[in-house]
């Protein structure tokens, strides 16, 4: 029992990263209709960023994670700039494309400047963790759940209470009408582009220090978010952020009880799972095309 | 009919046979070149790597550039092609074609269940269950190595031996896969004119329209995943011959990645594209080789300014430029025969609608709507705006659940039945925002309301071409016959709409707004092409605004507001029906009434 609730512990963190790269790339899907295939490599950026400050240029950790992540939302900018915003009239798959173009460049770039090596780096906390019961609470788990609860919470409250995040919202629902109104829908698009980019990469930096920093993070937490995001609900915002959490638990308790070599195939097998019987998800809404 | 098989009717489904002597031959030259050419070593393996890639590739050419459909496993299937033949020649020593045909089977079935599942929702789900397909294979021939070896991979693949003969040596293994690629080349590009392809072409540029064409939107989409997973797997199988060693990382997510741009490099929809494309990327490391380790980066790079600068990919840039205008297509063509189907009785009940409802949610659109359109009329539904006109028309077409009534359309119950199969029984439709099918030219999109299951034509390719082109010249349009539709203006998308409707020979056609959009003249010359349509007594029901044209036309009216209808019967009388006059022009005040 001790040892499941450890499990359940450690699922709930790493699900919490899930969560959040999943909240920024749904939050691109509903504001710009833009499916990302590079969401991981914000968070693969995010985390090199800190390595360069923290390990390399030895500023203060804390202040290099609030540098990484201004970084990162300005990457978003740019990153916007050139995926999406040349081809932002011809429809879904040219961006897609475009973006998994960008994907192997920014993967590329960063092999050829550090190598295929990974990268330790350290936890926020000196202190590993504290022993409750059987239980051992990692202090970097607790953080992870804490900090994602937290801009969960904060996103939540601008987004319902804000007259900006109701700005965003109506831009989600619908530009046309959205414009017609005044809300400058370019802007939102942009600002929502630099959130998503900055959520991931403050993901890829609470999640370094246990996965460790490597090129090849950025590709499976892309393909976790893809995942979390159809378990919760094609474009659902409490979809992505359960979704995520669902499958941090299910891959923990899978690769503990039965594979570990497997570990990334219970992921894609709930995914195949959700697809085949109840493709809206948990939250989703049924899909159709008006006549 | 003979003037018609002349070189204006090009393409589409003519003749068979065409091209077949100019494919033997460029079989036979491709192959005796492999055979005695002095390509050794690391230029035979750039050959075979293109030429098994190439026919991977052209595999979604099928499901992408004619079908839409996103696939992000064609590694996947190559990979399954590649290990079946791996495993069946050095494990099983089975005979290599023996292993290359359960590897394709294998894949096929892969695809056919994938497919299945997916197809039947929107297009990015394909995507994201071929990326999870495609990561569970990575993970099970890495990890099941006992039965794949593992990430070691498998050596000393077998190349085959047909009839005694052996295709042992580099250059006669060379010529036997390009003879293939040259093969599926083929096969790919006829496969675009035909019926089928036309078919998936159709779902790619517009689904609903599709489907009330008398496609099978869903079973089209599964037979098109399920041909490009087949083509993967023949790839890989000859690809794992030629290399003679296979592992793991050959069949990744990125390779998927790698095939994928090939396809949209040298220009998706077309053959010819995806073998430039994947020519173009075979050599493209060779050539970035001194770039070093930043070629890749360049790779992704370039993946970018293709989608922003070469939309159309290599090939179609070249295509767009070399086109011609193609002439258009002379000779005569027996007239629209618009009475087939009618029989003898007039005025006999086509479509009875009892009691129809559709409800959103709380919101009652439709309400309980009765009518009868008889044989040979022009029946007109009006309304307000919002009053469920166009809701009734998609309930009747299929492309709603009906929520509750019974619609019988020439005696059959179609309440239930999938939109295509209402098309196939003689219904045909028109929207209201337009639904052609833009990628392709007026005649094809003519041609697949011609060929729809159960028109007299449909099974002779020269008759729907002959059919096709009637019902474009009653709309006056046969000299765009070779434009595309979607360079066409408003006006006219509207009558390629309605010819494609026409084509189809239907027992009732149902015009949604057909005047919508449209400036005055072009108001007037519709006014004429249904006075026309009615004098050769086509049954219609139209559904418009526009008062004049609907007096001008009708036989009979029926009258909705908020989903109930509020009249019904001849024109004068139902336009000067005191709920009519409320309901467009506002109800008197009581006490002005008084």
């Amino acid at each position: 029992m001790s040892d499941f609730l450890q499990l359940v512990f450690q699922g709930l963190g790493i699900g919490a990263i899930y969560a959040l790269v999943s909240l920024g790339f749904v939050l691109l899907i509903r504001a710009a209709s833009v499916v990302n295939f590079g969401q991981g490599e914000f968070s693969m950026l995010g985390a090199y960023l800190l390595v360069v400050f923290f390990n390399i240029l030895g500023i203060n950790y804390f202040f290099g994670i609030g540098l990484s992540v201004i970084i990162m939302a300005g990457f978003g900018l740019i990153f916007a700039y050139a995926t999406y915003w040349p081809l932002r009239f011809r429809g879904g798959l040219p961006v897609i494309i475009s973006t998994i173009g960008a994907s192997i460049f920014l993967q590329n770039m960063v092999l050829w400047i550090y190598g295929p090596s990974t990268v330790p780096i350290d936890g926020l906390f000196d202190s590993d963790g504290f022993q409750i019961g059987e239980v051992f609470i990692s202090s970097q788990y607790l953080a992870i759940i804490v900090i994602a609860a937290a801009l969960v919470l904060l996103q939540y409250v601008i987004f319902e209470k804000t007259l900006l995040g109701k700005k965003l919202q109506a831009t989600s629902q619908d530009k046309e009408m959205a414009s017609l109104l005044g809300i400058p829908v370019v802007i939102m698009i942009m600002i929502t582009f630099a959130y998503s980019a900055a959520l991931g990469g403050l993901a890829g930096i609470l999640v370094a220090p246990i996965l460790f920093v490597s090129v090849g993070m950025a590709g499976i937490i892309t393909l976790k978010a893809f995942a979390a995001n159809i378990i919760g609900g094609y474009g659902s915002i409490p979809g992505a952020i359960l979704g995520g959490l669902a499958l941090g638990i299910a891959e923990t308790l899978g690769a503990n009880y039965i594979s570990v070599p497997y570990k990334d195939a219970f992921a894609f097998l709930m995914l195949l799972a959700f697809l085949m019987v109840r493709p809206q998800g948990l939250f989703g809404e049924k899909i159709s095309e008006k006549a | 009919m003979t003037v018609l098989s002349g070189q204006g009717l090009h393409g589409p489904g003519a003749n068979p046979w065409r091209g077949l002597p100019q494919a033997v031959l460029a079989i036979v030259v491709v192959v005796i070149g492999a055979r005695f050419a002095p390509a050794q070593g690391y230029y035979l393996n750039i050959l075979m790597q293109a030429a098994t890639y190439a026919i991977g590739v052209l595999g979604l050419v099928i499901v992408l550039g004619y079908c839409g459909q996103i696939s992000i496993a064609q590694a996947a299937f190559f990979g399954i092609g590649a290990y079946a033949v791996a495993l069946g020649t050095v494990d099983f020593h089975i005979n290599f074609f023996v292993a290359l045909f359960i590897g394709v089977a294998l894949s096929g079935l892969c695809g056919l269940i994938l497919g299945l599942g997916t197809l039947r929702l929107g297009g990015h789900y394909l995507g994201m269950i071929t990326i999870s397909f495609q990561q569970i294979l990575t993970l099970v021939l890495t990890n099941w190595i006992e039965f794949t070896h593992g990430p070691d991979g498998v050596r000393n693949v077998a190349r085959p031996m047909l009839f005694g003969f052996s295709f042992d040596d580099g250059n006669t293994y060379l010529a036997l896969i390009l003879a293939a690629a040259v093969m599926v080349t083929l096969f790919v590009w006829r496969l675009k004119a035909s019926r089928l392809g036309r078919a998936m072409q159709a779902v790619r540029d517009n689904e609903l329209a599709a489907s009330t064409s008398g496609i099978n939107v869903y079973g089209t989409k599964v037979v098109a995943f399920g041909i490009s997973a087949v083509l993967g797997a023949i790839g890989g199988g000859l690809f794992a011959g030629g290399f003679r060693y296979i592992s793991p990382d050959q069949f990744s997510f990125g390779e998927s990645i790698v095939l994928l741009t090939m396809a949209l490099l040298g220009g998706v929809t077309s053959p010819f594209g995806a073998l430039v494309g994947t020519v173009s990327l075979v050599l493209l490391p060779e050539w970035l080789r001194f770039l070093k380790q930043v070629y890749l980066a360049v790779y992704g790079a370039s993946v970018i300014l293709i989608m922003v600068f070469l939309p159309d990919g290599l090939w179609g840039f070249v295509d767009n430029r070399m086109r011609r205008r193609v002439k258009p297509v002379t000779g005569d063509v027996p007239p629209l025969p618009l009475l087939a189907q009618s029989g003898e009785a007039t005025e006999e009940p086509v479509l009875v609608v009892e009691e129809l409802a559709k409800h959103f949610g709380g919101l009652k659109a439709v309400d309980g709507v009765s009518l009868t359109v008889r044989r040979g009329t022009v029946h007109a539904l009006i309304g307000p705006n919002g009053s469920g006109k166009t809701t009734f028309i998609n309930v009747v077409t299929g492309l709603y659940e009906a929520t509750g009534g019974k619609i019988t359309f020439v005696g059959r119950d179609i309440t239930t039945l999938a939109p295509h199969n209402r098309n196939r029984a003689g219904l045909a439709r028109t929207y209201q925002n337009i639904r052609v099918f833009r990628g392709m030219t007026v005649l094809e999109n003519v041609m697949i309301g011609a060929e729809r299951q159960g028109n007299d034509v449909a099974h002779d390719p020269q008759a729907v071409v002959a059919r096709a082109l009637a019902a474009l010249d009653f709309v006056e349009m046969r000299g765009d016959a070779h434009r595309l539709v979607g360079d066409l203006s408003y006006g006219h998308q509207r009558y390629v709409e309605i010819a494609r409707a026409l084509a189809s020979s239907p027992h009732t056609l149902l015009l949604d707004e057909p005047a919508a959009g449209l400036n005055l003249t072009e108001k007037v010359e519709l006014g004429n092409l249904l006075k026309r349509l009615k004098g050769h007594g086509l049954t219609i029901m139209i559904i418009d605004h526009d008062m004049n044209l609907v007096e001008q036309v009708a036989d009979h009216i029926t009258v909705l507001n908020f989903g109930k209808r509020i009249a019904d019967g001849k024109p004068q009388d139902v336009l000067s029906h005191p709920d009519v006059i409320a309901a467009y022009l506002g109800e008197p005040r009581k006490h002005e009434a008084a």
